[in-house]
């Protein structure tokens, strides 16, 4: 047999560790990113003429950044190493992937998603105004272009990015005006016998979150937004704090984000089965503990799979390549495999502490005003949303879609689609999972009308 | 929940099975002629063909022996918001078709002579006026033959529209409910569903879109109908200015595209070749080949989208016929059994009209509009060539 065609998607940790497992086994694999240089998110390099140390840049996780550039950079000449890339498509076994406006069809034997994960939003009025970002937007400005989103900065929404990003905007000198978390500190104190599992992290949580003390950082615990305020531009939070008091504190940009969900586009392009996930109240692709999917040949790594963090999604891109190799009948370590899979256990415990200590406020969208946008793409309002419903019928999310083009645009519902599941389960009085999820469509993300092929 | 079988089974005057466009807005006028009508529907109202395709409102192309029903049709799209309360985004910005060569443009020139006969005016473009008045069109362009009283629509919501109008009226829509045996007993047709109880009626509509073959097969009416999905797609929007739907004459089949722009400011596109669809699984999928073979295409039309970006692409699942026409009309051997399918990718803008002319037909006996080129008989001798 000739050496099987192995496509891997994504540079992060997952990816990574999932092309250098195959290269270990005497294979070539093909590696497909959409950012100029590997390390994902987490581990994002900055820009070429930048000089901050590893330790500037990445605090804690300096060593294991430092170990996976360096892991990547050792594979140079033994993979296809495909940067700057989008794979836009997946269509009978061939994965169509844009670079600069040239479009190549790439055919596997096996597929491996390491697509990582962005946040999750739900609209809140007011977050369409100038100044309003993502959190992970607020952290890839400081960490990849030492640029801060703002001068006087409220961090809104829940998950353990909330402080580990309010720390690291503090010790770049920014004014932190508050940290705002809708989960209540009570159950993360709850939660902190799941999150035990990994010690190490967990101290480093706390030490992110006692930073913050340090410096005098209002930390606000079970809050309820009420509005982002502004004009031309951000000008205060207004929210209700977990005693039930409404409060006002003044800044000039919002960064806001509520835990990570999982990019799964490609895996609903290459037909897999998706399960919802009632933990974390969100769909994710079927997967088995090695990350083979519904779909023979093609396997799901790190956080587009399951958001379980840097660490996991290297152990997971691991196992996805381990997995991928038996099942091509080629040698794979199975004693490695029953390590990794016990080393994966610890990180399911934690992930499931998280949810606990940090839950996603479906409750938040579900009572949006019917003025607020959800949609932004296409401008959709909840009462658009709500209207498609109550007026038209629709009893899942794709026929709202179809009515109302909620998730129909550029972002094709990657970042409404959380909140639009909520308003529309509210409005017809239905359990989160009975409304469906938006069906993904090729492409992945735009690209150019005037994309050519690649001339073979 | 009745159960199938058990008990007495519900009775009308007509069944329609399949609540596309056509089951959709038959039902209606059925309902508005005072008949009482079961609508069928296996998934949702609209979701299959009549929801995905490219949403033209177009006369002109089409057969002249097809433009009295096209006419007939055109009238209920201007009057949507009296019937529906709604005019589902209904633009009647004009249909226009560009031509590349001098015998193309020849041919377009002759169909609108011979068009103004049906009624159908439209005017020809060309030259310095051409430019003038659309200059967002390519080089390539000699010259455009506009019908001013067409347009485009949105297709999501028009068979949904019809469908809520009839059953505000009365008409028994049952969502969901797969059909799974019809039999003729006595002068009723009784229709056995998945779950949902068995229904009967002196009167049966067959507007099941692909589907549709097995059953006309199941009558001993088999016919060639084969089921592609069109390959459609819509960019990001730009501001408003395109006005008509655009489409290409041509008879190479890779450049025969078209496009539209919704006043959001969406550009609508699709044509070329067709993509494969799977009839078990109701998934038809778009080929990225076939996608990335419109772009240049649709650069020739409108050299414009070229700077613009693709958002997103989808299909859907359609019935073709060998003679490219569609099965219209009452079935040769059973009495009280009518279809209406197998429209070849151009049923969107007949819809309303089939819907009122099977209404008529079934109400009365008989139609004051010709539909006899539609006849399913006319494949008595062939039979299906699968």
């Amino acid at each position: 047999m000739a050496d099987p065609r192995i496509i891997i998607i994504g540079a992060g940790p997952a990816g990574v560790r999932a092309a250098q497992t195959l290269v270990a086994a005497g294979l070539r694999p093909t590696v497909i990113d959409e950012s100029p240089a590997s390390g994902g998110q987490i581990y994002r390099r900055q820009p070429a003429m930048f000089r901050r140390s590893y330790e500037t840049l990445y605090g804690f996780e300096a060593r294991r950044a430092k170990a996976l550039h360096d892991a990547f950079e050792a594979l140079a000449d033994r993979i296809d190493y495909r940067p700057d890339t989008l794979a836009w498509n997946i269509y009978g076994g061939a994965l169509h992937a844009v670079r600069d406006g040239v479009t190549a069809e790439l055919a596997y034997d096996a597929l491996i998603l390491a697509t990582g994960a962005t946040d999750r939003l739900l609209p809140i009025k007011g977050w369409t105004l100038p100044g309003c970002y993502s959190l992970g937007a607020a952290q890839i400005a400081v960490k990849a272009q030492a640029c801060a989103i703002g001068g006087k900065v409220i961090f809104l929404g829940t998950g353990p990015l909330l402080y580990l990003v309010a720390y690291q905007y503090a010790k770049a000198g920014v004014e932190v005006a508050a940290v705002l978390d809708t989960s209540p500190t009570s159950r993360q104190v709850l939660a902190l016998r799941h999150m035990a599992s990994r010690p190490d992290v967990l101290a480093k949580g706390l030490y992110y979150r006692a930073q913050l003390t340090v410096r005098r950082i209002p930390v606000h615990g079970g809050v309820t937004p009420l509005e982002i305020e502004g004009g031309d531009g951000v000008t205060a939070v207004r929210f209700r704090d977990g005693g039930g008091v409404e409060r006002r504190i003044a800044c000039d940009a919002v960064g806001m984000g509520f835990h990570l969900r999982s990019e799964t586009q490609l895996a609903d392009l290459a037909h897999c089965e998706f399960v919802f996930d009632e933990a974390l109240q969100q769909w994710a692709p079927e997967a088995d503990p090695d990350g083979r999917t519904s779909i023979a040949g093609v396997y799901v790594a790190g956080d587009g799979a399951r958001v379980l963090g840097a660490d996991a999604a290297e152990i997971s891109g691991r196992l996805a390549a381990l997995a991928a190799l038996g099942d091509l009948g080629l040698p794979a370590a199975a004693d490695q495999m029953a390590g990794l899979r016990r080393q994966q256990q610890a990180m399911e415990t934690f992930r499931r502490g998280l949810a606990e200590a940090f839950p996603w406020p479906g409750q938040l969208a579900r009572d949006v005003g019917d003025d607020v946008l959800v949609c932004r793409c296409e401008a959709i309002t909840a009462g658009d949303l709500r209207r498609a419903c109550s007026d038209k019928g629709a009893p899942e999310l794709n026929r709202a879609k179809a009515f109302v083009r909620v998730g129909m645009g550029r972002c094709q519902g990657r970042f409404c689609g959380s909140a639009a599941a909520e308003i529309l389960a509210e409005a017809r009085r239905e359990e989160l999972p009975a409304v469906g999820r938006l069906r993904g469509q090729a492409p992945v993300k735009p690209i150019p009308m005037a994309t050519q092929r690649e001339r073979a | 929940m009745a159960s199938g079988g058990q008990s007495a089974p519900a009775a009308a005057d007509v069944i329609v099975v399949g609540g596309g466009l056509m089951g959709a807005s038959a039902a209606f006028f059925l309902r508005q002629r005072g008949r009482s009508v079961i609508l069928l529907e296996r998934g949702l109202v609209g979701q299959q063909a009549s929801g995905v395709n490219f949403g033209n409102v177009r006369r002109q192309g089409r057969y002249l022996f097809q433009l009295p029903l096209a006419n007939r049709a055109r009238e209920i799209w201007g009057r949507l918001p009296e019937l529906l309360g709604e005019d589902c985004e209904f633009n009647p910005a004009g249909h226009m078709r560009v031509f590349f060569k001098p015998e193309l443009a020849a041919a377009g020139e002759a169909y609108a002579r011979d068009a103004l006969a049906y009624g159908l005016e439209l005017e020809l473009i060309s030259g310095n006026a051409l430019r003038a008045r659309y200059p967002y069109l390519g080089p390539e362009v000699l010259l455009a033959s506009l019908g001013p009283n067409d347009g485009h629509a949105n297709p999501r919501l028009v068979a949904p529209a019809f469908g809520r109008a009839a059953a505000r009226d009365g008409v028994r829509v049952e969502e969901n409910t797969e059909v799974l045996a019809i039999e003729k007993v006595g002068t009723d047709f009784h229709v056995e569903t998945r779950d949902r109880g068995a229904f009967r009626a002196p009167n049966l509509l067959v507007t099941a879109g692909a589907w549709s073959g097995a059953l006309a097969a199941r009558f001993g009416e088999p016919v060639p109908l084969v089921a592609r999905g069109p390959q459609m797609g819509v960019t990001e929007p730009v501001p408003y200015r395109i006005g008509p739907s655009l489409g290409v004459s041509t008879p190479v089949e890779k450049e025969t595209v078209y496009l539209r722009q919704v006043t959001r400011g969406n550009i609508v596109f699709g044509g070329g070749t067709r993509g494969e669809v799977d009839l078990e699984a109701i998934r038809a999928y778009v080929n990225p080949a076939n996608t990335l073979n419109q772009m240049p295409e649709l650069q020739r039309l409108v050299p414009g989208v070229g700077a613009l970006r693709l958002i997103r692409t989808w299909s859907g699942i359609e019935s073709y016929l060998p003679d490219d026409l569609p099965i219209i009309g009452a079935s040769g051997k059973a009495p009280g059994l009518f279809y209406a399918f197998g429209f070849c990718g151009a049923g969107f803008q007949l819809g309303p009209g089939v819907g009122d002319v099977m209404a008529e037909l079934i109400d009365t006996g008989a139609t004051v509009t010709p539909i006899e080129p539609f006849d399913i008989r006319r494949f008595a001798a062939t039979g299906a060539a699968a």
